[in-house]
């Protein structure tokens, strides 16, 4: 299978050809805003760390600016600094250029001399990368050039009823092809880490798994909390999921069935091939913002009670098999699957329909959420801010 | 009729598929007929049998929760009488 992509000097593959402009920190949030807003092809991200911080939360902060950079979806970068942030511009642009040879600038709005002067400098720069990315041509990429993140929010019972086992054939599938999967969300295998390591390709993965989640549930104590408190969330439990063991042995399946080749850290770049999973958060926003950072050019995403997210350069494909939420909701939903619930939808035919529709979205079409112009983003942080 | 879905063997909970009222009998896909006890919301699961407190639950053919009240055939199994009973990852570990 194949789908009409933007080649990369790295070897990967774009689905989009975004123009990025980049926050170092939210103090150069507001002007990346007005300079997209004046750029055709142009994207950005609000940024709400990059100062302040402790080291691991910078590390984390700066995994997520580079990873966007570095997204095959992004042709170039502008980079928007202000000058007395943790990382500032020019060394977070010298960064990105030793992992990317795409185009990238920087401009700091206190050595620019204000906002309207940086505006003016980053709106000429993203204007003449925007009608350098005009000319690049699609070309016929190998789908084993499609890493897709899969995601869920917004979980209720027909999650790990319908929508996220259609998902996991999807994802089966994808494999099958050559394609490569990356499922995350650690704190939803709780529960439910024991059946996933049973996918695992080697016995130090199948730990990695079980070890991921101790730690996870070691991590929140040590602060006094209990992931127990805040999963399964107020809507879960309404949309009939009582337990976080119950959310999670749905959630995982969504991943599929074929074997786990890696397991990588937060916004860790895959070395492998297959099936993939990530330690992140069960936060949605934040959980999909590391898959980016990780380098998907796609995600899919399942939900029961409904949700509008979209990623600023990544598209975010949902699907429900709720058809209350599907027909409430329809203006933020891409996939209706109710008919499995139904039953006149089977889980492989749903698989089909889901394949047909990545494919379209690897071609071009649009997502619901991308054609709204969603740049959600959620930076996970180990601590407070200092 | 109020219709559920059982997805496994093992299980002791069925997920409702659409609302049941007190007093309905609900078909189950996968196996057999109940009658609820009490109102169940949609998506939300009815007992199969009665479970006594300290009683595992199992949806999917896992374990989900423990029972913390006696909840009877046909009642409404939630948050509210159940929860979730920590990991022994350490066993876990090959």
């Amino acid at each position: 299978m194949n789908f009409w992509g933007y080649k990369r000097a790295d070897g990967r593959a774009g689905i989009r050809n975004h123009i990025l402009i980049l926050p170092t920190c939210a103090c150069g949030s507001e002007t990346a805003r007005i300079v997209a807003s004046q750029v055709r092809g142009a994207v950005n991200i609000i940024f709400n760390t990059g100062c302040s911080d402790v080291q691991a939360n910078t590390d984390m902060s700066q995994k997520i600016l580079t990873g966007f950079a570095c997204n095959p979806n992004v042709f170039g970068v502008v980079i928007i600094g202000l000058g007395c942030e943790t990382v500032p511009h020019a060394k977070l642009r010298e960064k990105i250029k030793s992992m990317t040879s795409k185009p990238v600038v920087s401009f700091g709005i206190q050595e620019e001399g204000g906002t309207l002067k940086t505006i003016e400098k980053a709106v000429r720069a993203a204007r003449d990368l925007a009608a350098e990315a005009g000319l690049q041509q699609k070309e016929l990429c190998d789908i084993s050039e499609l890493l897709m993140g899969i995601e869920c929010g917004g979980s209720d019972a027909t999650s790990g009823i319908a929508s996220n086992p259609a998902v996991g054939e999807l994802s089966d599938k994808l494999i099958d092809l050559g394609a490569s999967t990356l499922m995350s969300e650690s704190i939803e295998w709780i529960g439910g880490e024991h059946v996933l390591a049973k996918r695992a390709a080697t016995p130090e993965i199948h730990n990695q798994i079980i070890k991921i989640c101790a730690d996870y549930e070691e991590h929140l104590k040590s602060a006094g909390q209990d992931c127990r408190a805040g999963q399964p969330t107020p809507g879960n439990k309404f949309g009939g999921l009582s337990t976080i063991d119950e959310k999670s042995l749905g959630c995982i399946r969504k991943g599929g069935t074929r074997p786990i080749v890696e397991v990588l850290n937060q916004a860790e770049r895959p070395t492998k091939c297959g099936a993939i999973v990530m330690d992140t958060a069960g936060y949605d926003i934040s959980s999909v913002t590391s898959m980016v950072a990780a380098g998907c050019n796609a995600i899919i995403f399942t939900t029961g009670r409904g949700t509008p997210t979209g990623n600023a350069i990544v598209p975010v494909l949902k699907v429900t098999a709720n058809a209350q939420t599907f027909s409430w909701l329809e203006d933020n939903i891409d996939v209706d699957l109710s008919g499995i619930i139904a039953g006149d939808l089977t889980i492989a035919d749903a698989g089909d329909l889901l394949l047909k529709k990545i494919h379209d979205v690897c071609n071009g079409r649009l997502t619901k959420a991308e054609a709204y112009g969603f740049s959600d983003i959620a930076v996970d942080h180990v601590c407070r801010f200092v | 009729m109020a219709n559920a879905i059982l997805l496994d063997k093992k299980d002791n909970v069925a997920t409702c598929t659409t609302a049941a009222t007190a007093g309905e009998a609900i078909k189950i896909l996968g196996g057999g007929e109940i009658v609820c006890v009490e109102d169940i919301p949609i998506w939300h699961k009815v007992a199969l049998k009665k479970i006594s407190a300290g009683e595992k639950i199992f949806k999917y053919g896992e374990i989900i929760g423990e029972a913390s009240s006696d909840i009877e055939a046909g009642g409404w199994v939630s948050h509210e009488n159940i929860f979730s009973v920590p990991r022994d990852y350490a066993s876990e570990m090959i």
